[in-house]
């Protein structure tokens, strides 16, 4: 640089510090929103809606999430169901469609064969008419089980007991009703020992199913009667095909189940080496990732739509800064008159824009924390009945502080740069 | 300390070429008190912003205390501009939301004082101009007189070598304009180099030399008492 003149040199000061730097453009900064609080507000404005809209899309995806793990947990994490078809990946339908059925009698030999399942039942459902005297439910699913269904689906009972071996090998009439049902035949009375009609036959009611809810919001789980499968195969339906639901005894050990499981299916089915699978097994697993995949793009779709609200937001401050540039081309010109380099005034408005964001996240932020709070107290009252057994379980609020937090943090840099990630 | 020579400013405006100033040479010296008048148009505007380093002459050379400002980038010259120059204007252009301190301090905010020297830069310089009770005035609590003071006060924050005044009465009442310009004599019995934009007969006559300007060159060089109100200056072949 140029030797500076004995003068300036001898007072030895160091060049403007940045934090000189920042505290003027702040006090400069402030100054100017206060002069135009109006035009101020209604940027901010902008940037409080984009904050909003992103954070609660971000609660709305984990609501999702959480409504959508909650209602599978009826498959159950640790159960493996060998069926004809796999859910989800299956081939050209004229490959399936010759696949052999899989019989009351794979179940048991699955059952006799297997180390590693801890319960094995055969199941089967269909749709029925349910009558008891003069009340009737139309397509009501009819569940055929063994008396291990018990084990392997958890089932818990309010009322009498579940079906047992005994009555499952004698082909019983018995049944077990679903909450719902026994809710609605039954209002003012015990339905232990009434007898029901399923289509023509009567049966028996041994036992009463606690409430499930609904299996993703769309099948009530609580609308079924269970029978015993060899009834339900000889009375209610005439085509073979079950399902065998296998609890694993070990959680870890739920692929080594699987591979165990597949060979015996093969050696009962007699499948020469070399041949695919003409069954598969399938567990919840397969539910989890199919929605990852749906739920990722539902988030990535939802987030970017309401990043534009965010964008467009930080787009009105561009255009406020503008406008800002504009009416005080004199103060700039003065402030570069008096030193001030370009960087010191370029400094300065970007600390006014940053502050408008600041101020917009400040104000998105605690608009939501409001609302989390509200949820919060609503939460802990549903837990507090759901103890009881009463009401329905609530959103929970853990995660949505956190992500606003997030939000504060990346939502006024990018508005500033007015870049969108 | 100021030495100019063969200055030139060439404008492109549109298809037209104006020379605003052709090869000028000018040397001022440290505690001159200088005027520089001419009619508009003359090239006395160009002359100050290459003087206060606001601009860069197309060809020629400007030294200020023996630096070539010439060819300096906009960095360069912003420091020059605060450490070497204090700006006086016809307007006073204070920052109407900041109090008479804060607008002194200004200069020593972009030079990087420290808020504590700085605060006792800025009291001593608006004492140095009388308005040491008028330090949380904002400027619209101030008259045109008080204000202009503050100007002062703010060109001299940074002790800078030169004081360039552009119009400094030109706002003002006469007799507000006169206690100005008995500021500015003071400042230049004090050892302040102070250079005078104006075309002002009356004003430019509190300097101790005038210098006029004709369609970018020096028409005139006069040194003159300015105790002495009744001399003629008579016109001299620039230098």
């Amino acid at each position: 640089m140029v030797p500076w003149p004995d003068h300036a040199v001898g007072r030895g000061w160091a060049r403007m510090t940045l934090i000189d730097e920042i505290r003027e453009s702040t006090w400069v900064s402030l100054g100017a929103l206060r002069a135009n609080k109006m035009r101020s507000v209604l940027t901010t404005l902008g940037i409080v809606i984009g904050i909003v809209t992103v954070t609660l899309m971000g609660t709305a995806i984990e609501g999702l999430d959480k409504a959508f793990m909650k209602s599978i947990s009826s498959i159950g994490s640790d159960v493996l169901y060998i069926g004809r078809f796999s859910w989800f990946e299956n081939e050209e339908w004229w490959k399936l469609r010759n696949r052999r059925e899989i019989l009351l009698a794979d179940a048991r030999e699955v059952a006799r064969q297997s180390v590693l399942a801890a319960a094995v039942t055969p199941m089967a459902d269909t749709f029925r008419t349910v009558k008891y005297n003069n009340r009737s439910a139309s397509t009501v699913q009819i569940v055929g089980c063994s008396s291990e269904a018990v084990v392997v689906s958890s089932l818990s009972l309010t009322a009498g007991r579940f079906m047992s071996a005994a009555e499952v090998d004698g082909v019983r009439p018995v049944c077990v009703l679903g909450a719902d049902l026994a809710a609605n035949f039954f209002p003012h009375e015990s339905p232990l020992g009434k007898k029901i009609r399923i289509g023509d036959s009567p049966y028996e009611v041994v036992g009463v199913l606690d409430k499930l809810g609904s299996f993703m919001g769309l099948f009530n789980l609580d609308n079924r009667v269970m029978v015993p499968i060899t009834r339900f195969l000889t009375d209610l339906t005439r085509w073979p095909d079950v399902t065998i639901a296998v609890k694993v005894r070990d959680m870890k050990g739920i692929d080594e189940a699987s591979e165990e499981l597949r060979g015996i299916m093969r050696k009962i089915r007699k499948l020469p080496p070399g041949m695919p699978d003409d069954f598969a097994i399938n567990q919840q697993d397969a539910f989890i990732k199919t929605f990852k995949k749906l739920g990722g793009t539902i988030a990535t779709v939802g987030l970017f739509i309401t990043g534009l609200s965010l964008f467009v937001g930080g787009i009105g401050i561009m255009n406020i800064m503008f406008v800002s540039v504009a009416e005080r081309t004199r103060e700039i010109g003065l402030r570069k008159a008096l030193g001030a380099k370009r960087r010191n005034i370029l400094m300065q408005f970007l600390t006014e824009a940053a502050a408008i964001c600041l101020f917009g996240g400040g104000g998105g932020f605690g608009d939501r924390l409001s609302s989390e709070l509200v949820d919060c107290a609503t939460t802990a009252h549903e837990h507090v009945l759901a103890d009881r057994g009463a009401g329905p379980g609530g959103l929970s609020c853990d995660r949505g502080d956190l992500r606003f937090f997030t939000c504060l943090e990346s939502g006024p840099d990018e508005s500033c740069g007015c870049v969108e990630k | 300390m100021i030495t100019i020579k063969k200055l030139s400013k060439i404008y492109q405006v549109g298809t037209e070429t104006i020379h605003a100033l052709r090869d000028m040479d000018l040397f001022i010296g440290r505690g001159e008190y200088v005027a520089i008048m001419g009619p508009s148009g003359s090239g006395k505007s160009t002359l100050m912003n290459m003087i206060g380093c606001l601009d860069t002459p197309t060809s020629g050379v400007f030294e200020l205390n023996g630096i070539n400002v010439s060819d300096m980038d906009d960095n360069q010259l912003a420091e020059i501009r605060n450490k070497e120059i204090g700006f006086v204007f016809q307007t006073f252009n204070l920052l109407a939301r900041s109090n008479a301190l804060h607008n002194v301090e200004l200069p020593l905010i972009y030079a990087g004082v420290p808020s504590d020297e700085r605060r006792k830069l800025a009291l001593e310089a608006l004492d140095q101009v009388g308005l040491a009770d008028r330090i949380h005035h904002k400027p619209n609590e101030m008259s045109g007189g008080q204000r202009q003071r503050v100007a002062v006060a703010r060109a001299l924050v940074n002790n800078p070598s030169i004081i360039l005044a552009d119009e400094p009465t030109g706002n003002l009442d006469s007799k507000t304009g006169d206690e100005i310009m008995a500021l500015f004599a003071a400042l230049a019995r004090a050892g302040h180099t102070i250079i005078l934009v104006t075309h002002e007969e009356d004003v430019a006559r509190h300097a101790r030399r005038i210098i006029r300007i004709r369609d970018g060159r020096i028409a005139s060089d006069e040194l003159r008492e300015p105790s002495n109100p009744g001399a003629i200056p008579s016109p001299a072949a620039a230098s």
